[in-house]
């Protein structure tokens, strides 16, 4: 690029990005914040941020706000709670630096900060108009906050997690002191001189076993017999058949035992094994459970309010959700339109990526169509919007989404389908062996019945019920680390399966944004415009910004809404606005340049694609995967970017429901397609896919409807994504591999009766502790 | 005679045991009522912060 300017560099005291030399901060926003954070005498920050010298200071951007007194939570003493995303967060320094902050307000009674769920909760006495003043606050040093209704959001969350925990906690107890009165008893018939406990001993030690086990089991096991329960209702069978089956069979068997003063119990077995598989449980909770949670996260930090026009000419901020019919919307220039309608005032260019695919803006005039989620480029618009019900493109795509997650069969995750093999061969043989003690050798009927129990003891399926999810937990986690997050369980065994891959176009291929044509520039006025450009959060502004990176931002500047920046003489902005008579047809998005004395400069915009598209799509080839390009934009939008990333197969113009009848299609002959795309477009063909990816930078019904969401600007994560899935699957088998291998070796010696309750403990966990290790190589990549 | 003042002994022993077990149990789930396991990553980073006001 055109860094080459003789400029020394120096880094911003706020957040360290390069400045022009001479310069203490990169933006006004900075300035700002380092002086907030001086003045309350909170300086330490800076210091503290070098505990992890890669973390920088977010920079403060301005932003639209949004209504907050609707999400504040009124508490019966007179306070009032507020719950907020909190986006920029990076490390401790950070937590300490919005708390410190709040802490210094008086009327604060909590200002807390979840690190781990990137949320901020606020409590404090007085007015509840404080809360703009307070989140202000912090929005001045760099955040953005974003109000979420706490009620909603953590109630779906936790339940399950808590009662997992609880359950292993109950688990791990019981374990433990089961486990320390057992090794007693294995060392009290032990042969030698440790061989001299009494029956009476040996009895009391039985009973106070049973007095923890059986109230534990009873607890800690819930989670299995309930999905046990649900599972043999619909006539299935999971892994949670066996455990359960398992887990009750060997329970009741140690307690009839126990009353008829007999030598072996199982109650160690029974309770280790539930504490071993709650281990397994509660790690894949979390895995699972923080990947969502970024993803509602990320969508939360997105939510922005649509201001409405009310009859008398005043304006009020409103939900989108509580849009109605007839109101009319104001769109701000840069903005994005909140609801679907019909244009009313104004004529600007939209930019429609996001909805249609197509990547050259459209000119919008009153009477024309507008949808929610369109980029509004130009001038402010006045929408008025119509039924939010079936007639509008958001509810048509819902349509065909739910058509086509109804055909989608049901998708069978690999431990279910081995339990479905696993389950009634190991009951059949537990029952075998009992006829064969009970009728063939005659043997007593509490011994034939002991005999089936060690059966089932030995093949209660520990290490294949850890073999799956050690592999899944390891993966996700890897995978959410380089900001790849799985929300679907079964996603992980869908993509290693996947035999080809469909892309869209737009926001998919290319970047979400139009990027610059540098071609004919010369850089310093490209730098000059830059510094004009600083001051806008228009769409094309930003653009053009990103190319000349770091700039000295201009003094004095003045914005006309929709049409340019003006500052001593220079005017950045629309071609009207810098008064250029028209000699050359607009052929897409631009900005002109215009200063005194000098020629004026016109800079044009074309979408661009992601920066490693192309090694990404080779690296997908050569894993053997066939690449499809199905897009909504035109053939000559679609064709130059196909050939550049070396897709053969591509289909332009495409609709909706095309797409997604073409990703059928794929599917009826017999192809696992994954589907990438970020429309709303293309969340039809999302669901119909068999697998589905969406950037972080989609519509919010397609990152809802996709079963991976990836971060950042790079299309690589789809191809560490199917080998990290890959390498998964082959682990998972192997793991099975391992586990049921062990089985094998451990049957005949049941069956015949020499296991032993030491005997099955130590097999047990020798073969999770197995199956945990070779788990371990999932990391590798 | 032995054997019951033994069995005796043991019980002792083997209700003292639990009884600091369920304790130990009881305060863990007492830390997780109370959210103690909420925010292990800030917890990790909170000590870290030398604090002034208390």
């Amino acid at each position: 690029m055109n860094a080459a300017s003789p400029v020394a560099e120096s880094a911003c005291a706020h957040c360290g990005q390069t400045t022009a030399a001479g310069q203490r901060f990169c933006c006004p926003g900075c300035s700002v914040a380092f002086d907030t954070i001086q003045t309350l005498g909170l300086g330490r920050y800076y210091r503290q941020r070098l505990l992890d010298p890669a973390t920088r200071a977010p920079r403060p951007e301005a932003d639209a706000n949004l209504d907050l007194q609707r999400y504040v939570v009124s508490n019966p003493d007179g306070s009032h709670t507020l719950s907020l995303a909190v986006d920029g967060l990076q490390c401790g320094a950070c937590v300490w630096l919005i708390e410190s902050v709040l802490m210094r307000e008086p009327t604060v009674t909590t200002g807390r900060v979840n690190m781990t769920s990137r949320q901020l909760r606020l409590s404090w006495t007085g007015p509840v108009e404080d809360a703009a003043r307070l989140v202000n606050a912090i929005e001045r040093l760099g955040y953005r906050l974003v109000p979420f209704d706490a009620r909603i959001l953590a109630a779906a969350h936790d339940v399950t997690g808590r009662t997992l925990l609880r359950a292993l906690a109950v688990a791990g107890f019981a374990a433990g002191n089961v486990m320390l009165i057992s090794i007693g008893l294995w060392a009290g018939e032990a042969a030698g001189w440790l061989s001299d406990m009494g029956p009476a001993t040996r009895d009391l030690l039985h009973w106070v076993s049973a007095l923890i086990a059986l109230p534990a089991i009873a607890f800690a096991g819930r989670p299995f017999f309930r999905s046990a329960i649900a599972a043999l209702r619909h006539g299935r069978t999971n892994m949670d058949v066996p455990i359960s089956v398992g887990v009750t069979l060997v329970t009741a068997m140690s307690l009839s035992e126990t009353i008829a003063h007999a030598q072996h119990t199982y109650f160690d077995s029974a309770i280790s094994l539930l504490f071993f598989l709650l281990i397994g449980r509660v790690l894949d909770h979390r895995a699972r459970g923080q990947a969502r949670a970024t993803a509602e996260q990320l969508l939360t930090l997105r939510a922005a309010d649509v201001t409405v026009l009310l009859p008398d000419g005043s304006t009020e901020r409103r939900a989108q959700q509580a849009i109605k019919h007839g109101d009319r919307v104001l769109v701000g220039m840069g903005e994005r339109i909140g609801a679907d309608g019909i244009l009313e005032k104004g004529n600007a260019p939209l930019d429609t990526s996001l909805v249609t695919g197509e990547s050259l803006p459209a000119n919008a005039a009153p009477g024309s169509a507008v949808f929610a989620g369109t980029l509004n480029l130009g001038e402010p618009l006045i929408v008025r919007a119509t039924a939010t019900g079936d007639t509008t493109l958001l509810a048509d795509c819902v349509r065909l989404i739910e058509a086509a997650e109804a055909r989608r069969s049901r998708f069978v995750v690999l431990a279910d389908r081995v339990a479905r093999l696993y389950a009634p061969a190991v009951h059949a043989t537990a029952l075998l062996t009992f006829l064969w003690w009970y009728g063939v050798q005659s043997a007593a009927l509490g011994q034939a019945l002991l005999t089936a129990c060690a059966v089932l003891i030995v093949t209660c399926p520990c290490a294949l019920a850890l073999a799956v999810p050690a592999v899944q937990v390891i993966t996700t986690s890897r995978l959410f680390g380089l900001g790849i997050m799985l929300k679907s369980g079964t996603a992980l065994e869908r993509l290693a399966e996947v035999d080809t891959v469909v892309f869209d176009k737009t926001g998919t291929l290319t970047e979400p944004a139009l990027a610059l044509v540098v071609n004919g520039i010369d850089s310093a006025s490209l730098r000059s415009a830059a510094a004009l450009a600083a001051h806008s959060r228009h769409p094309l502004a930003r653009s053009l910004l990103a190319a000349t990176g770091p700039v000295v931002a201009a003094e004095h500047v003045v914005e006309v809404p929709g049409q340019g920046l003006t500052s001593d003489g220079a005017r950045l902005g629309s071609r009207a606005f810098c008064g250029i008579a028209t000699e050359t047809q607009a052929d897409g998005p631009e900005l002109w340049f215009t200063r005194p004395g000098q020629p004026s400069v016109r800079f044009t915009f074309a979408e661009r694609p992601r920066p490693d598209a192309a090694e990404a799509i080779a690296r997908l080839q050569a894993f053997g995967l066939s690449i499809k390009l199905i897009s909504g934009d035109n053939p000559y939008a679609v064709a130059p970017i196909a050939r550049v990333l070396g897709i053969a197969d591509w289909h332009a113009g495409c609709s909706p429901v095309e797409k997604a009848a073409m990703v059928e299609a794929l599917a009826a002959k017999g192809h696992r397609v994954l589907m990438v795309g970020d429309g709303l477009n293309d969340s039809p063909s999302l669901a119909a896919a068999y697998v589905s990816a969406s950037p972080a930078s989609a519509a919010d019904i397609s990152q809802t409807v996709a079963d991976m969401v990836f971060l950042g600007a790079n299309l690589s994560p789809i191809a560490v994504t199917i080998q990290a899935a890959r390498r998964a699957r082959s682990v998972m088998r192997s793991n099975l591999v391992l586990a049921i291998g062990y089985n094998v070796l451990m049957v005949p010696l049941a069956v015949a009766g020499w296991v032993t309750p030491l005997l099955a403990a130590a097999a047990m966990s020798t073969s999770s502790l197995l199956v945990m290790a070779n788990s371990f190589r999932a990391r590798q990549t | 005679m032995n054997v019951i003042l033994y069995l005796l002994g043991a019980s002792l022993i083997l209700g003292a045991s639990l009884i600091l077990g369920d304790g130990g149990l009881a305060f863990f789930l007492w830390s997780l009522r109370a959210g103690q396991f909420e925010d292990l990553e800030g917890a990790a980073n909170r000590i870290l912060f030398d604090d002034e006001r208390y």
